[in-house]
């Protein structure tokens, strides 16, 4: 029996429009590793979950940004 | 009796537009068969209100044809009829707003949390899905693009403007979120057996719930228009 697993429904989010929900699970994530170091396990899930919900250009847009330091979220 | 069974396994559900076809496609899903029957439900109620009302206008005209009826009546009140004109029709409309309410409350009602998503963006002019529930890091992504097949290059048996090259699979009775997005301008994701028509508007992911019911080939084109191969000739 294969499992398979993907962002669950977020309460904060019900609605159809869940831009809001990719980006609060790519800022949770850099906020986690910012408090807890790169690689810590409990900020792997916020990994998962931005990649399942974000397309791929959003998110090497966003790295870029961070890495030129002109992301405009509150990391 | 043998040859009417095996008419019955060769019928093929519709999935695609037939030509001069009237009905909906056949459901796929559960949302599309509460839209098929909520069609029912209230072409039932329209069918009623039309021949009512047609035979109310015929007896009118054909009675009171100023031929056949030179003097007009001069009938201004009625308080029965009146009564019962006012609260008729409003009972009627109460009937289909009924199960139409609850199929567009059940629709957005999603319970379980979904087994896999599934991102479909729209270029000009084609698809791309991404399936990345498993990355691991940011760049490697089970990624391909979609082109509708050109009408040169079809093969026989093929439907024109609805096929492409790589079809997105999805599993089977499992909850399905899929996200649209466009990567330009504008498009919309739509697949008529299954129910879905979903605006993919820039700056936005909107999120559709489905659960595809049986295994099956389903098609749908861009619902929104976008520019030049918008149609695709």
């Amino acid at each position: 029996m294969i499992k398979l697993e993907t962002a669950p429904i977020d309460a904060r989010f019900p609605l159809m429009n869940q831009t809001q929900h990719c980006y609060t699970h790519y800022l949770e994530y850099h906020k986690c590793i910012q408090k807890k170091g790169k690689h810590a396990p409990k900020c792997e899930k916020f990994a998962d979950y931005y990649r399942s919900m974000c397309p791929l250009e959003w998110i090497q847009r966003w790295n870029k940004q961070r890495e030129q330091g002109i992301f405009p979220g509150p990391i | 009796m043998i040859v009417l069974e095996w008419l019955f396994l060769t019928i093929a559900p519709c999935d695609a537009a037939e030509p001069w076809q009237l009905g909906s496609q056949d459901a796929a899903t559960p949302m599309m068969q509460g839209i098929t029957d909520l069609h029912h439900d209230i072409f039932f109620f329209l069918i009623l209100i039309l021949v009512f009302v047609s035979r109310i206008l015929v007896r009118a005209l054909w009675h009171f044809h100023y031929q056949k009826n030179p003097i007009p009546q001069r009938i201004v009140h009625g308080t029965t009829i009146e009564i019962l004109r006012t609260i008729f029709p409003s009972i009627i409309p109460m009937f289909i707003a009924i199960p139409s309410f609850a199929l567009l409350y059940s629709m957005d009602e999603v319970v379980v949390d979904p087994a896999i998503t599934i991102k479909a963006i729209g270029h000009q002019w084609y698809r791309t899905y991404e399936y990345s529930d498993y990355n691991s890091s940011d760049e490697q992504s089970l990624t391909f693009d979609s082109y509708t097949i050109p009408e040169d290059d079809l093969e026989f048996g093929q439907s024109r403007l609805l096929e492409v090259d790589n079809r997105v699979v999805v599993p089977a009775k499992t909850h399905l979120r899929i996200i649209v997005t466009p990567a330009d301008v504008p498009h919309s994701w739509a697949v008529p057996s299954s129910g879905v028509k979903c605006d993919a508007v820039p700056g936005r992911l909107n999120q559709i719930s489905i659960s595809v019911q049986r295994e099956g080939v389903y098609y749908g084109q861009c619902s929104e228009i976008c520019g030049t191969n918008h149609a695709f000739t």
